[in-house]
């Protein structure tokens, strides 16, 4: 890239005139990004919030607000503001229970999460630090299939699914998340892996101590971090996916984006608890993000973009 | 992450073994384990091989297969993850011992993995190539060779919009969302603000596309009956400008930008969080420098930032356009099944639910056939960037 600017940029003297400078450039800075560049600032986040804050509002409306009047007539419609479209959602209301489907998610997204950072962590150790023929050609071989397409796999497997008898279990929800997060895992550990400084695993060898012991002792205490960024994007990856989920899941173990999606077919029955139902799909997955957000922005940099 | 081409050396290894014999079992074991999955998958029928739901079995082999109650689902749960850890473990403990050959101490380390790409992806893969060139009855069962007749389907004049609005997507999304997520991100950097304004724009992307559907339902709703309010934020507002409203996810081709001002929605975080990370990166020596020649407001944004991010923003823009190029839940739920309103990966989906692998498999085909070039593209580039930062 030509027009590139190239490093290594040469550090200024810290002078008087350098330090005035500097503060001058701050001020110039703070300038520019006044009414102007504010505004626009403003009116993107409001765009990007009304929509949200919209479904918030409809969800606490009661009956018959967010079937018949839009949401910014706030309360004054139906009966006024309630919490009961909540219970309503996780009571089912007559169909399945929200709850169900939750809960649902749960058992898929744990050992969906769980098996890849097992698999990858064995995998991505090997491919750092076991020197063995072939290493090369089978890291790149785990790394281009990053590039594959769920769709190019689904079908197969269902066949192999339905052969062992394992179609609509969770079985078979849990053994295709974890084919398709494994590439993207072996990746982003083994990344990290390699930044582990070789003098560290080379003292544990001098003191007598195996690759199990290297591995349990030296290096995954210092994973962590990207074991956690794997971990989060598999989460919301596991959580909010809708492909694997009707493709795979049956009546007794479908997730809750499934369940969403159902409802949303059934307007005319369900439209008072959709607004709260899809609320309810949001909380768990926003926790997560939110308190684990350092992770998943350093995941995003080091290359972890799924689709 | 910085790309250092230092070889880091590799930790020594005892010298191999004289019972290297049973790594070539171990792998022979492995090698065995992907042909059975091959086989199984060619030869579809018979009774299925771990549980026949029809039959009848004792509780717990009904538990772990098909559990039913709360407790029983909780109870499969932590006994997958269990069993699963414990597999490992005992993975571990074998390679463990110092008599082990080097090639079980590698099987051990890389030998599921192996096994899971080779059979659930590799294969997989293979697999649906061989059947986008199959033909199938109405019941998806396979009947001799199609040739590209599967692959003429997807062309065909019926499947015209749907050609026309994936390319759409593929092009409209990451340019908007990139631009969104650029100008935000130039525009709150530094800001007192910055970090609650980038939450705003980010936490889309933290929840289902299922879940955006839903919120944006309620934007797009379709028109209310002559003299009731009306329930969609959009029609209100054409209504109170004096324009008839539309049902905006319904009609062609508006129907289709409606559903892509939702991806662009989501993704905008994306491309704020990448873009923004790459600005704060470039060197303040340089804006300076810049500010001190008199460039300033968009003179500086033009000359100095925009070419100093340009591998990120080549990145951004890919990666989006890859992720539109797959997105199926948005248009599954917002699209009303309207075949107007259609790409390829939602016909993918329709093709497989009615039985039709030849023709799903040939769309699955061409979505990857898409992506592979734009990823190589995209992942030069990315070494590009890591090299200049």
């Amino acid at each position: 890239m030509t027009t590139t600017p190239t490093l290594p940029v040469p550090v200024p003297v810290q002078s008087g005139r350098a330090a005035k400078l500097a503060v001058r450039a701050e001020a110039a800075k703070t300038r520019l990004s006044s009414p102007w560049a504010s505004l626009i600032a403003v009116v993107i986040a409001v765009l990007w919030t009304v929509p949200t804050v919209g479904l918030l509002v409809n969800s606490t409306r009661g009956e018959p607000g967010p079937t018949t009047s839009g949401w910014w007539h706030l309360w004054g419609v139906g009966s006024g503001f309630t919490l009961s479209n909540y219970i309503n959602a996780w009571n089912g209301n007559g169909g399945t229970p929200l709850s169900d489907y939750i809960l649902n998610s749960v058992v898929i997204t744990l050992p969906a999460v769980v098996m890849p950072i097992t698999l990858a962590l064995l995998a991505a150790y090997a491919f750092a630090w076991i020197d063995f023929r072939g290493r090369n050609l089978l890291f790149v071989a785990v790394f281009v299939m990053q590039i594959v397409p769920i769709q190019v796999a689904l079908i197969p497997l269902n066949t192999v699914y339905v052969r062992f008898g394992l179609s609509s279990s969770f079985w078979s929800i849990w053994l295709s998340h974890t084919i398709f997060g494994l590439p993207l895992a072996i990746f982003l550990l083994h990344n990290f892996m390699k930044e582990i400084p070789p003098s560290l695993v080379e003292a544990a060898r001098v003191d007598g101590a195996g690759h199990v012991r290297i591995f349990t002792k030296v290096l995954l205490p210092l994973l962590v971090p990207a074991i956690a960024a794997f971990g989060i994007f598999q989460f919301l990856w596991v959580w909010n996916d809708l492909l694997v989920a009707l493709t795979f899941s049956g009546d007794t173990t479908r997730p809750i984006t499934a369940g969403i999606q159902q409802l949303t077919t059934q307007f005319s029955s369900s439209g008072n608890i959709l607004p709260s139902a899809a609320i309810l799909a949001m909380v768990v997955p926003l926790i997560v993000f939110l308190s684990l957000q350092r992770f998943f922005v350093r995941g995003l940099l080091a290359g972890s973009v799924k689709g | 992450m910085t790309q250092t081409d230092v070889a880091k050396p590799s930790v020594s290894t005892p010298p191999q073994r004289s019972r290297s014999w049973i790594s070539a079992v171990v792998w022979i074991v492995i090698a065995a384990l992907v042909g059975g999955v091959i086989y199984l998958s060619l030869s579809p029928g018979g009774s299925p091989l771990l549980y026949n739901s029809s039959g009848s079995h004792s509780w717990f082999v009904d538990m772990i297969f098909q559990p039913a109650t709360v407790a029983q689902k909780l109870v499969v749960m932590v006994l997958a993850i269990a069993a699963f850890l414990a597999v490992m473990a005992f993975i571990l403990w074998v390679v463990d011992r110092t008599s082990v050959p080097k090639g079980v101490l590698i099987a051990g380390f890389i030998g599921p993995v192996v096994l899971a790409l080779a059979s659930g992806l590799l294969w997989s893969a293979i697999k649906t190539i061989i059947q986008s060139f199959q033909k199938f009855d109405q019941f998806g069962t396979e009947i001799g060779w199609a040739g590209w007749a599967n692959y003429g389907h997807v062309f065909t004049s019926a499947n015209t919009h749907m050609l026309i609005n994936t390319v759409v997507w593929i092009f409209v999304v990451p340019i908007f969302a990139t631009t969104f997520g650029l100008v935000y991100a130039v525009l709150v950097d530094r800001t007192r603000f910055e970090a609650a304004a980038k939450a705003l724009i980010f936490l889309p992307m933290a929840i289902s596309m299922v879940a955006a559907s839903v919120i944006w339902k309620y934007v797009y709703f379709q028109p209310a009956p002559e003299g009731q309010p009306e329930i969609g934020l959009l029609n209100a507002i054409v209504r109170a400008i004096g324009i008839t409203p539309v049902n905006w996810t319904a009609e062609y081709p508006i129907g289709t930008f409606a559903l892509i001002v939702v991806m662009i929605w989501i993704q905008t975080g994306l491309a704020m969080t990448l873009l923004s990370a790459s600005i704060k990166a470039i060197p303040d020596e340089i804006i300076e420098a810049a500010r001190i020649d008199g460039a300033s407001g968009w003179r500086l944004f033009r000359s100095i930032t925009v070419p100093s991010i340009r591998p990120t923003i080549v990145v951004v823009i890919t990666t989006i356009a890859i992720a539109s190029l797959k997105t199926f839940d948005i248009v599954n739920v917002m699209g009303n099944n309207l075949t107007d309103n259609n790409i390829l990966a939602n016909a993918f989906y329709n093709w497989m639910s009615v039985q039709q692998p030849g023709w799903a498999g040939a769309a699955a085909v061409l979505i990857f056939v898409v992506v592979i070039p734009v990823i190589v593209f995209n992942v030069r580039q990315m070494r590009k960037s890591e090299a200049v930062r």
